[in-house]
This record gives structure tokens, C-alpha cells and sequence, in this order.
């Protein structure tokens, strides 16, 4: 694991969403962490290049641009789980993927540009796999949080 | 949906990888789009209130910085009783993610699913527990599933990149 120092978590602590919308951003969010701009920039270079950080942007609403986003899995059995991640991780539109501890062990989420698309995507994988893919879209948001301390 | 016109699909698509790490970032982004400064961020702003942009700032990537204890607790509850339910776990500082789900009978039973993200199993399980408690889910048919291994975390894409969801 890449280090981190204090001011480094600081960082993470406090940039996880909120920052200004402002001509120098930078500056104003370096002052109240209590460094310089420059040493916020050279930072949070340093963080992205490490892989801490995934990206320093935004996060967008999937539907509202028009798009859909399913959670989705699959029973795969054991000795096929590395040939069947290859085969599902291939399409673009699955985003994450984890093995998890259930019969139910691989869990993927898929992002397609309409919604009609998710169910297309998912016959495909199926036909690939010879797998059932269960697929559980979301109904109601109650929290979106995902914000980590560092 | 929202309609968003040509101008603000670009500049969403610009941003999707990142913004710049420069002391003017919006004016770096507005010399790419032919757009001030000042119409990036009035642009940025309107995105962000429509809730198009559901927040800017930093990502991490959560197993680097040491959450590798990550459990996704179900439970299946009765529908009149979900939307209420979720509220409450929603409020625990801990609680990640939180969403209903389409049960997937008879293979899925769950509807209300929660994340919880933690560096140690012990903790994640105790904090789980907690929920189960002081929500009264423990009668609840539920389950946790850890994850043991990450195969790919990526950002969403749409339109070719046009944009980064979650």
C-alpha cells in the first residue's frame, strides 16, 4: 500500500465531495486544509499516481444523463470463476465486479448508456457464460454516501 | 432524464477523467469547449443543483486506502415496511450504501441491501450486528456477504465516455 502522511488524509478527509466552483479552487480548498495550492496540486498528483485516489472529478447521475445502472449476479462454479471474470469483465459496461462469499459469488454492476440495453447485456453474458445471471436494479436510494476515512 | 444540450454533454465528457490539476481549472476546461471561465462554472453549478453531477471532488479507491473488510448486508423485509427501514439504516455513519432492490425469487429473497466498508472483519460483523439490533432487523431473513476479491472497479461510462456515474 502506497503511504500516506497526516496532511495527505486530510486531504481525503475533506475533498470527498464539495469543492468549490470558484476561478482558483484549488486555493480555496488548500486554505482550509491549511497548506499552500501548490502543495494541494503536487499532492493530489502524487495520491492519483499512487492509485489512492481513483480520479479527482466528478460523479455523475446515471439516470438523470439518460443512462441505467443494475447490480447484477451470477453462481459460478469454482474451477470456471477466473475464465467466467474474463468473459463478464470483457464488456465495457460492467463497472465494478467482486467475488463474494454466497452460491450467489460473483457480483457486478453494469452501467449501459440506455436501459433497454441491460437487458440485451445480460443475454449476452448469459449466452457466453451458459450462466443464469440474476439481475436486482435498485428501487429506492436511501443512501449514496460511499465516503471514506482516510 | 433531463435534457442537457450539446454544450454541457461536452463539458461533461471533459470532465468525466478528471479535472484538471491546475490553479484554473475551469478556465482549462473552458479553453477545450470555446467557453469562458466564468459559463464553465455557471454550467458546473447548474449541474451540480439538478443533481446531474451528484457531487465533485476527490474518489478513492477504497481497497488502497485499506478497506478490504467490505460486507454487503441483506435482509428481506416486508415491501410497506422497506422505504422506512432503509431510512434508518441509512442514518448510521458506517452504513456506506443503501438501496431496495428487486428480489429475484426464489434464488433472492432480499430486498434492502446496505454496505458497510471496514479494514477489519471483527468490526464490520460487530457494526452489522448493531444495525440488526437497534433497527430490529435481527429477525429478518438476512445475510452478509464479504467480498474476498476485487476483479475490477471502474467508473461507469456512458456515451462513449461521455460521463462517470455512481
Amino acid at each position: 500500500m502506497a503511504t500516506m502522511d497526516e496532511i495527505d488524509r486530510r486531504i481525503i478527509n475533506a475533498l470527498q465531495g464539495g469543492f468549490p466552483i470558484c476561478p482558483a479552487p484549488y486555493a480555496k480548498a488548500a486554505e482550509t486544509i491549511g497548506i499552500s495550492q501548490d502543495e494541494l496540486l503536487q499532492r493530489l498528483t502524487r495520491l492519483c499516481a499512487d492509485g489512492l485516489l481513483s480520479r479527482f472529478g466528478p460523479m455523475y447521475h446515471a439516470e438523470k444523463l439518460g443512462g441505467a445502472l443494475t447490480l447484477a449476479a451470477m453462481s459460478v462454479p469454482e474451477e470456471r470463476f477466473e475464465e467466467v471474470a474474463e468473459q463478464v469483465n470483457g464488456h465495457r459496461e460492467v463497472a465494478h465486479n467482486y467475488a463474494r462469499e454466497h452460491h450467489l459469488n460473483m457480483w457486478f454492476v453494469l452501467a449501459t448508456e440506455q436501459p433497454s440495453q441491460i437487458d440485451e447485456l445480460i443475454a449476452e453474458i448469459e449466452a457466453e457464460t451458459g450462466l443464469a445471471v440474476f439481475n436486482m436494479p435498485k428501487r429506492e436510494e436511501f443512501f449514496i454516501g460511499l465516503r471514506f476515512e482516510a | 432524464m433531463i435534457e442537457i444540450d450539446d454544450k454541457n454533454h461536452q463539458l461533461l465528457a471533459v470532465l468525466a477523467d478528471g479535472l484538471p490539476l491546475v490553479p484554473r481549472p475551469y478556465a482549462e476546461i473552458g479553453g477545450q469547449l470555446a467557453l469562458s471561465e466564468a459559463e464553465v462554472i455557471a454550467r458546473l453549478r447548474h449541474l451540480l443543483e439538478t443533481g446531474i453531477i451528484r457531487r465533485l471532488g476527490l474518489i478513492v479507491r477504497h481497497h488502497e486506502l485499506g478497506y478490504r473488510a467490505n460486507a454487503m448486508a441483506v435482509w428481506d423485509v416486508p415491501d410497506d415496511a422497506v422505504d422506512a427501514l432503509g431510512a434508518e439504516l441509512a442514518d448510521f455513519p458506517f452504513v456506506t450504501l443503501c438501496y431496495r432492490r428487486r428480489r429475484q425469487l426464489p434464488h433472492w429473497p432480499y430486498n434492502l441491501f446496505a454496505m458497510v466498508h471496514g479494514k477489519a472483519r471483527a468490526r464490520v460483523l460487530a457494526q452489522i450486528g448493531q444495525l440488526n439490533d437497534q433497527v430490529g432487523l435481527r429477525q429478518r431473513p438476512h445475510q452478509v456477504l464479504f467480498s474476498n476479491k476485487r476483479y475490477k472497479q471502474d467508473a461507469a461510462r456512458f456515451g462513449g465516455g461521455l460521463a462517470k456515474a455512481g
